[in-house]
C-alpha cells in the first residue's frame, strides 16, 4: 500500500529525514518510537502534503501513484489520514460543518453525490458513540476550547468519519488519561479492518498494550535503525534510545 | 463674419449647451468640472422645480468653501475635482413596460454579475428600481407597492411628482454642509431612490436597487432618501458591482433614513465596486454618508452591510436614537484584499432614554491591505438608561495586511452601560493545512473560515441577498493565502 524508500528531507536546508525507507501493506499497523526531535512529525507532514518541505531525494508510493505529486487535500481524498500532534483550533467553523465538507469532499472525489443530511447525522452519532463523544460537540467550534484529550479524541473520531485506508496516529496518546486512551485505542482497534493500515507515532509502549502492532520501528536521527516486534517496544522502554546514539 | 456664420456659430454654441457633450454610443456626458453653471445644467436636464436648484445651489456654496478632509489610516492620491464628469445619462429615457425593452446589453452585464432581472422577479418577487449610471431605466412591481400606498421610485421621479415630502425630508438627516462628500453629493446628486412607507404599512417586499458605475471619468452620486411612517416597516436592499477601470472613480452616495414611532427600517448593502488591479491601480473610491434617524419612539434602524470592493472606503452608517426607546443597529463584514484600504464602522448617537445600540463588526483584511475599524458610540446628557454592545472582530490572512480598531466613547449619562469586545485571529498555513489534511481544498477552506467569521452578520441579510453576499467575500478572497 505504502512504499517510502530512502527519503531525504530539509527543512530550511536543515536535513531532518536522512534516509528513510518503509513499506506497508494492507491490514497492518507499524508503530514508529523514537526521541524528540528525531523525525516522526515531519514524516507525517511530508506523507500528509504539508508545504515548507524541501524532499530532497527518495520516493513515496501509494498504491503504487507518486505521492509527492499530489496536493495535500488529494492525498487525503484518496484515503490518507494524519491525526495531528498539535490539533488546530478553528474559530467559526462548528464540527458539523466542518467534517460533513470533508466527508462530500472525498465523496466527490470519488464520484458520489453528497451525502443526504439523514444519512449523515446517523453516521456522526454512529462514530461519535465509537469514541464516546459528548453531544453538544456537534455544534461548537472545531476544537475550540477543546480540552488537550477532547482534541485527541476528535482526531480519532474524524478519522472514523472519513475512514481512511492509511491512518498516521502523530502522539495521539499523549495528553490522554487512562479512560481516554482506552476508548481511543478501542475506536482505532474497531476501525481496524484487513483492508487499511495505520501507523502509530508514541513515546510510550502502553499505547501498544491496546493497539498491538505489527512492527515496531525505532526511529533516530532521520532514520529507522531497527525493526522489531511488539517486544522491541517493551525493550526500549526498559533500555531506553542510548543504545542507538553510538550507532 | 456674415449673418449665416454667426447663426450657424449660435447653432452650435447652444447646441453644445443644450446637449453638447461627448456623445458616446448611448451616453451622454456633462463637460468636466464642476461649476455653478453645471449644477444649474443638471438640474435643468432633470426638469428640475426651481427650489430643488436652489437646495443644490446652496449645498454647492457650502462645498465650495469647504476642504476635503484627510485621515490618519486611509492614503490616496488628491483627487482632481475638475476632472470629474458630473453627468452621464442614457441619451433618451426609455419607457419601459417590459424587460425586452432594455437594452441586451446592459441585461448582459447584469447576467455576468450574476444578477438576472428576470429571476430576480420571477423567483423572489422583488421590486427593483435599477440604476444603470445616473438615470433609471428600469421600475417594477409599482402596481403591488401601489396599492399599499407606498412610493417606491426614483430620485428624479420623486422631486417631480412628490416633490412635497422630498422637499419636507431631503437634508433633514445629513444637511447639505455635513462634510465635504455630503456637500458635493446635495450640489450634484444624479439619482437615486426614493421611497415613503405609509402609517401602519408593512412593505410586502425587499425593496432592492442595483447600482451600477458604467462611464469612465464619472462620478457617481446617489442620493436616497427613505421614510417609514408610523409603525411602517421596510427592508431595502442596496447593491452593487462595478466593472473593471484603470482610472478612479469617485463615488460619494449620501443615504437617509427616517423612522417614526414604532417604524423600522433594515437597510442592507453589498457592495463591491471595483477595488483596482493586483498592483492597486485604478478603483473605486467610495466616501460615503449613511445615516439614520430614529425620530420616534420605539422606532428601530439596523443597518446591515458587506463591503468587498473600492479602493478606498470611508462610510459610517450611522444612527441618531432621538426618540426613547429606540435600536440602532450596524451588522458589517468589511473584506479587504490587494490594496485596498477602509476606514468604516459607524456612530450610535444616544439621545433620547433608554435608547439602544448594537455595534457588530468584522474586518478581514489579506494581501497588503489595511482595514479599520472606527466607531463612536455617543452618549447624550438626558439618554437615561441608555445601552449599547459593541463586538469588533478582526482576521488577518498573511502577513502583510493591517487590521486597527478605533472605538471612540462618550457618555455623558451615569445611567448608561456601555461594552465593548475585540478580538483577532489569523488565519495561518497551519490552519488551512489542517483542512487540506481532512480533503478540503484552501480556497474552499478559506471560504469556510470566512463564513464562519460573518456568520453573525450574514444571517441579518436577507436570504437571497445572503446567498449572493457569501459568493462575493469568496471571490474578493480567491488566492488571497498561500
Ligand atoms: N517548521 C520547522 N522549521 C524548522 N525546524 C523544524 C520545523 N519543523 C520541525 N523542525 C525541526 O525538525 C526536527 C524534527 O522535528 P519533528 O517535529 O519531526 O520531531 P518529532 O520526532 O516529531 O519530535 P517529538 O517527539 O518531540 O514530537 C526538530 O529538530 C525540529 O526542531
Ligand atoms: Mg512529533
Amino acid at each position: 500500500m505504502l512504499q517510502i524508500k530512502n527519503l531525504h528531507v530539509s527543512i530550511d536546508g536543515r536535513e531532518i529525514l536522512k534516509g528513510f525507507s518503509l513499506e506497508i501493506n494492507k491490514g497492518e499497523i507499524h508503530a514508529i518510537m523514537g526521541p524528540n526531535g528525531t523525525g516522526k512529525s515531519t514524516l507525517g507532514n511530508v506523507l500528509a502534503g504539508k508545504d515548507g518541505y524541501e524532499i530532497t531525494s527518495g520516493e513515496i508510493l501509494f498504491n503504487g501513484e507518486n505521492l509527492l505529486e499530489l496536493e495535500a487535500h488529494e492525498r487525503a481524498q484518496k484515503g490518507l489520514f494524519l491525526a495531528f500532534q498539535y490539533p488546530v483550533e478553528i474559530p467559526g467553523v462548528s464540527n458539523a460543518n466542518f467534517l460533513k465538507a470533508a466527508v462530500n469532499e472525498q465523496r466527490k472525489a470519488m464520484g458520489l453525490e453528497p451525502i443526504a443530511p439523514g444519512e449523515f447525522l446517523k453516521m456522526m452519532r454512529e462514530k461519535m458513540e465509537l469514541v464516546e463523544m459528548k453531544k453538544d460537540f456537534i455544534s461548537r467550534s472545531v476544537n475550540q476550547g477543546f480540552s488537550g484529550g477532547e482534541k485527541k479524541r476528535n482526531e480519532i473520531f474524524q478519522m472514523a468519519m472519513l475512514n481512511p485506508q492509511l491512518a498516521i496516529l502523530d502522539e495521539t496518546d499523549s495528553g490522554l488519561d487512562i479512560d481516554a486512551l482506552r476508548i481511543v485505542a478501542n475506536g482505532v482497534n474497531k476501525l481496524h479492518t484487513p483492508e487499511n493500515a495505520f501507523i502509530v507515532i508514541t513515546h510510550y509502549q502502553r499505547l501498544l498494550d491496546y493497539i498491538v502492532p505489527d512492527f515496531v520501528h525505532v526511529m533516530f536521527d532521520g532514520k529507522i535503525v531497527k525493526t522489531g516486534d511488539k517486544n522491541l517496544a517493551l525493550e526500549l522502554e526498559a533500555k531506553g534510545y542510548e543504545q542507538f546514539e553510538l550507532a | 463674419m456674415s449673418n449665416t456664420q454667426d447663426d450657424i456659430l449660435e447653432e452650435v454654441v447652444n447646441a453644445d449647451y443644450k446637449y453638447g457633450f461627448v456623445t458616446d454610443i448611448e451616453q451622454e456626458f456633462a463637460p468636466k468640472g464642476l461649476s455653478e453653471d453645471i449644477v444649474r445644467f443638471i438640474s435643468a436636464k432633470k426638469e428640475e422645480p426651481e427650489w430643488m436648484l436652489e437646495w443644490r445651489l446652496k449645498a454647492f456654496r457650502e462645498w465650495q468653501k469647504m476642504t476635503e478632509p484627510h485621515w490618519a489610516n486611509v492614503h490616496f492620491p488628491k483627487v482632481d475635482f475638475q476632472e470629474i464628469i458630473y453627468y452621464a445619462a442614457p441619451k433618451v429615457k426609455p419607457q419601459l413596460d417590459s424587460l425586452d425593452q432594455v437594452d441586451p446589453e446592459i441585461l448582459k452585464t447584469f447576467e455576468k454579475l450574476g444578477i438576472s432581472l428576470d429571476e430576480q422577479k420571477r423567483l423572489s418577487g422583488v421590486a427593483m428600481d435599477v440604476v444603470f449610471d445616473s438615470v433609471s431605466v428600469k421600475t417594477t412591481f409599482q402596481e403591488t407597492l401601489k396599492e399599499k400606498g407606498i412610493i417606491f421610485c426614483s430620485m428624479s421621479d420623486a422631486i417631480k411628482n412628490h416633490g412635497e415630502l422630498v422637499k419636507k425630508y431631503i437634508g433633514t438627516v445629513v444637511p447639505q454642509k455635513d462634510n465635504f462628500y455630503a456637500a458635493l453629493n446635495s450640489a450634484v446628486f444624479s439619482d437615486g431612490s426614493f421611497c415613503y412607507i405609509p402609517k401602519g404599512v408593512r412593505c410586502p417586499m425587499e425593496l432592492s436597487t442595483y447600482f451600477r458605475i458604467n462611464s469612465a471619468g464619472s462620478g457617481q452620486f446617489e442620493r436616497t432618501l427613505l421614510i417609514a411612517d408610523e409603525g411602517a416597516y421596510v427592508s431595502y436592499l442596496e447593491g452593487c458591482t462595478a466593472p473593471q477601470r484603470d482610472e478612479n472613480q469617485l463615488h460619494a452616495a449620501v443615504v437617509e433614513l427616517i423612522a417614526f414611532d414604532n417604524a423600522e427600517i433594515k437597510y442592507s448593502t453589498v457592495q463591491n465596486w471595483y477595488p483596482g488591479n493586483k498592483d492597486g491601480v485604478g478603483g473605486v473610491y467610495n466616501f460615503v454618508t449613511k445615516r439614520g434617524m430614529c425620530k420616534g419612539n420605539s422606532s428601530k434602524i439596523s443597518w446591515t452591510q458587506v463591503e468587498t470592493g473600492s479602493a478606498i472606503t470611508w462610510k459610517y452608517p450611522s444612527c441618531i436614537l432621538a426618540g426613547d426607546n429606540s435600536i440602532g443597529e450596524f451588522y458589517s463584514v468589511a473584506v479587504t484584499n490587494g490594496f485596498q484600504q477602509a476606514d468604516t464602522g459607524t456612530k450610535m448617537i444616544h439621545i433620547g432614554k433608554n435608547t439602544k445600540s448594537r455595534i457588530v463588526s468584522k474586518g478581514i483584511s489579506a494581501g497588503k491591505s489595511q482595514n479599520s475599524y472606527r466607531g463612536l458610540v455617543k452618549i447624550h446628557k438626558k439618554a437615561e438608561g441608555s445601552r449599547n454592545f459593541s463586538q469588533c472582530d478582526s482576521l488577518l490572512m498573511g502577513d502583510q495586511c493591517g487590521a486597527h480598531t478605533f472605538p471612540y466613547l462618550e457618555v455623558s449619562n451615569k445611567t448608561a452601560k456601555v461594552e465593548h469586545e475585540a478580538t483577532t485571529s489569523k488565519i495561518g498555513e497551519d490552519m488551512l493545512f489542517y483542512f487540506q489534511q481532512r480533503g478540503i481544498d484552501e480556497e474552499t477552506a478559506v471560504a469556510m473560515i470566512v463564513n464562519g467569521f460573518c456568520k453573525e452578520v450574514m444571517d441579518h441579510l436577507p436570504m437571497e441577498f445572503a446567498v449572493e453576499a457569501k459568493k462575493l467575500l469568496e471571490v474578493s478572497l480567491e488566492g488571497s493565502v498561500g
